[in-house]
Formats: C-alpha cells, structure tokens, sequence
C-alpha cells in the first residue's frame, strides 16, 4: 500500500501531513520546532525515514535537526537526546556550525561580494534555505546557504564542510535581492552522478560536472532587463527556482524574477517559454513525475505585488514543455486570493495519476491527486507556508 | 514569570584552584526546548562571572546552544540576543565586565532573553 508524506516547513513551525495513495484524507502532525521558522525539509532518497530539516531564527540562529524514524523524533544530528546535556562538559553542538572556507589554498580569495550599494561586503552566514540529501547514501546531505554558498556533510549533519569552488564562479558579482542572497535550489538528479546544477538569487544557475569541485556560470540566454545594467550579464540574474525530470536530464525548466524559461541543453543555453501566462513573474516550478514535458508554474502579479493575478490562485500547466499554458483552477479560490507561493512550495510525488501539492503564504496547502485537475485544500490554517517536500511511500 | 528549577548535573573540578560560583540562568523559550530543560537553572562558573564566562559554561554544559546565544566563531553576542541582571540591560557591556555581584551570589538570576519581537 503506497502512501504520501508531506514534509511543510512554515514560519512558524513544521508540519507532517500524511495520506494513504488515496490521497483523500490527510492527518496532520506539528508543529514541530513550534515558534522557529521551519525554512526547509527533505528526506533521503536512499532512506525514507531519514529526514533533514533547517531550523532557524533571527534571534537564536541556525540549527540542523536530523529525524530517523520518519519525522516522530528529530535531534541535532550526531547528539543523541542524552548527549543534549552534555555532561562530560565537551561541545558536540557542530551541527548548526557553517563556516566558509577561508583557507589559503581554496578560500582566501573568496571574502567579499557585491552589495546594494555597489560596494564589496564580507560573506556572512544567516540561515540554511534548502537542504538536498544524496540519492544514494543518507548520511551525504547538501546545504544551500545565505550568503549564498554550498556546503556538504557526509556525517548525517554533523559537520559540514563548504564547496568553495562555487563562490569562485564570480562570487564578487554576485549581489542579494530583497529576499537575501542565497541558495535556494540544488539538484542532483541529473543522470551524472558527479553532475549537479545550483540556483542562487541574485547570481544565476551554475553547473557543478566534478561532484562539486568547480562550478562554472550557466545562464546564457537569460535577460534582466530591469534588474541589471546588463541584461545578459554572465551571472547576478535573480533566478527563482529551477527543475528537472530525472529521466530527460539535459533538461531544465526555470522560474526567473521576471520570466520561465527552458533548457535543452543542460543549462548551457535558455529559452523563453513564457508564452501566454498572465504574468512570467512567480517563484516555484515543477515537473509532472511521469511526464516530462508536464510542467507547472504558479503566475504571481509581479516583484512588488506578490499575488495572483486578479485575485485569482490560479497554477498554470504547460503539457509541451511550455509556451502554451493552461489555467488549472478546480477547487482553487477564484476571487479575492493574495496569497503568495514560494519557491520551494511546490512539488509533484511520484504516484500515478501524479500529485501536485503547493503551500502559501496564507497558510493552506493544497493538492491535486490527478496531476492539476482538480484541487482540495489540504490544511487550510498553518503559519505562512516557506516549503512543501514530498515523499511516495511504498 | 513561571520559573522552573531543573536538576544541576555539575560536578566540581577539585583540583582547579579557580573560585567556582553556582549562577542561576533563565533562558529564553525557545533555547529552553532546544535545550531540553526547564525554566531557570544553576551553572558552575569558574573564575570571573562575566558575560563572556556564563555562555562559556552555558556552552560547554548544553552542546546545542553554541551559535544560538553568540557567533560561534567570535563569540560575540548575537544582535538580538540581551543580557539583563538586576533590572539592568547588561548587553552592551564589554564581554570581561564582572556581573552584579548579587549574580556571582546567586541571589540574582542572569536573564537571556530575546529582542521584543512583533512578528
């Protein structure tokens, strides 16, 4: 028997929602972690209940927790809940601990990037944005940080240990948005084991093909009109999100600031697919799970007024890979909606019909158990709603 | 204030010659549930009681709270993390300044408090 689990990270708390493959009724379990924002959580490909989440607060910082048993119990990872008290006086609190790389040989050259002002400002770590568990082995987990850099643990983690490489593909140009500066999307299921592609506001894609090492830009194609001096500028593009289907690889689908866009050549060049979509401007993107031509964008009025268009929360399906667009509506408000869906709120499981679910920030999370045909809401009232993960259980 | 006394697992180090004082310390909520404890407690510090020593000993003795009172690496505390003691706001002291002495009594609790928040 099959069965979903939806991991939801709000501004205030974590939420567990779990169905049978039915998808009909839903139980509810949080919050956890209740009064942090919950920014992000994922779980291992390799072992389901192996659950990461990023854990964070303005006041008190950064903090990883790690669940083993599908989300009952979470614990800083490599602190066992008696170690908590730390009774030999010896600190195992590594686990909320980011620091970049200042060594000589990768890191000294890498101290400042660019700031609204123009001028060049040190790296500072404030929060972990996503989370990205290896395909194969549950203890290797990426993080995707502000200030934007990458780091990986291959401790369950425990330790994390930066990718340099990456803030050396210009890392000097990059720059925040109004929403920070940060990473936000990793992916690692691009058919190459040592292939991953990253995306970061405001400084583009980048493609990593030796497992992390070294990155190069990959954002040829994409225009900023109004947000760069350059439009077709090598990097500081504010990309939203980006998406693949693991079986069509070379493929990916891209949700800019202003603009969706599509690569067929695995980000080595993009193209418009905007098409007829009431606004370009939104931030999640998906891919249906059995089709990869299938994808799916949540059209928000533009960079200041962050809702949908005429009031209506409307996510639009393209079933060519883009440039035509349908409005899926069934089940979804169609007046006085303004609320907004960021970017890692919405995703697809891997049952078939396909399910897409999607969070907002006015605290509901919806779902469509027949690819976006219809929508129910799922939990109407949480806290403003920052990421839904999905997981298909067997 | 509700106030809860959780048990102290301290053990002395009797062979430090450094004076050791028994602080009590309430920490806010949230450090409290990451902490795993409740409400105030009592913390061995050794030497000087300071604003720089209490999280030491805080740190040392609760492995998950490094990072969340003060920057890991340069120990400074974090912007919207205060220190009161005696109705005083002891924040912007320098880290070496000796807490009131009614704190290195124990008379007086260390308060770890978050910025007034509104969101």
């Amino acid at each position: 028997m099959s069965a979903v689990r939806l991991l939801v990270g709000t501004r205030k708390g974590a939420f567990i929602l779990i169905s049978d493959g039915k998808r009909n009724n839903w139980t509810v379990d949080g919050p956890h972690f209740g009064g942090w924002e919950l920014y992000h959580l994922k779980a291992s490909p390799a072992d389901p209940d192996r659950l990461y989440a990023s854990q964070t607060s303005s006041w008190f910082g950064q903090v990883i927790q790690r669940s083993d048993d599908g989300g009952k119990t979470w614990n800083p990872p490599g602190t066992k809940p008696e170690e908590l008290m730390g009774a030999d006086g010896t600190s195992k609190g590594e686990s909320n601990m980011f620091l970049y790389d200042s060594s000589p040989e990768t890191g000294q050259s890498l101290t400042t990037h660019q700031w609204y002002d123009g001028t060049q400002r040190p790296w500072e770590f404030k929060r972990v944005w996503h989370l990205e568990p290896s395909m194969t082995d549950p203890d290797t987990v990426y993080a995707g940080v502000e200030d934007a850099a990458l780091f990986k643990s291959t401790d369950g983690g425990k330790t994390w240990v930066e990718l340099a490489g990456l803030r050396s593909a210009k890392g000097q140009l990059w720059q925040p948005g109004a929403g920070g500066m940060c990473l936000h999307t990793i992916l690692l299921n691009t058919g190459q084991p040592d292939r991953m592609f990253v995306a970061i506001s405001a400084a583009g894609t980048f493609r990593s093909d030796d497992a992390g090492q070294t990155w190069r830009p990959t954002n040829k194609g994409l225009r900023s009109k109004y947000e760069l001096p350059d439009p077709d500028a090598e990097v500081g593009h504010c990309v939203h999100s980006i998406a693949i289907h693991p079986e069509r690889p070379q493929v990916l689908f891209m949700q800019k600031h202003w603009g969706v866009l599509r690569s067929d050549d695995a980000g080595e060049s993009w193209q418009e697919i905007s098409g007829d979509l009431p606004s370009d401007f939104g931030f999640p993107i998906a891919v249906h799970a059995h089709e990869p031509d299938r994808v799916y964008v949540v059209p928000i009025k533009s960079d200041s007024e962050h809702y949908p268009p005429e009031g209506k929360l409307r996510v639009y399906r393209s079933r060519s890979g883009g440039n035509d667009w349908e409005a899926l509506t069934k089940g979804l408000p169609q007046e006085n909606c303004y609320v907004n869906v960021l970017r890692d709120a919405m995703n697809v499981d891997e049952l078939d019909p396909c399910g897409i679910y999607f969070g907002t920030t006015g605290g509901q999370v919806y779902g469509s158990a027949d690819g976006g045909d219809s929508w129910t809401p799922i939990v109407r009232d949480l806290p403003a709603v920052l990421s839904v993960e999905v997981q298909t259980l067997s | 204030m509700i106030r809860y006394i959780y048990d102290s697992r301290i053990t002395n180090n009797v062979l430090s010659k450094e004076p050791a004082h028994m602080v009590r310390v309430i920490l806010p909520q949230h450090l409290r549930t990451l902490a795993r404890v409740n409400g105030e407690g009592t913390l061995e510090v050794k030497g000087p009681v300071t604003g720089d020593s209490v999280p030491d000993a805080l740190e040392a003795r609760y492995p998950v709270l490094p990072g969340t009172i003060r920057n890991h690496v340069t120990k400074q505390r974090r912007p919207f993390i205060r220190f009161f003691a005696c109705e005083q706001d002891r924040s912007h002291e320098l880290p070496d300044t000796p807490l009131p002495e009614s704190v290195v009594a124990g008379a007086e609790p260390l308060l770890i408090v978050g910025a007034m928040e509104g969101r």
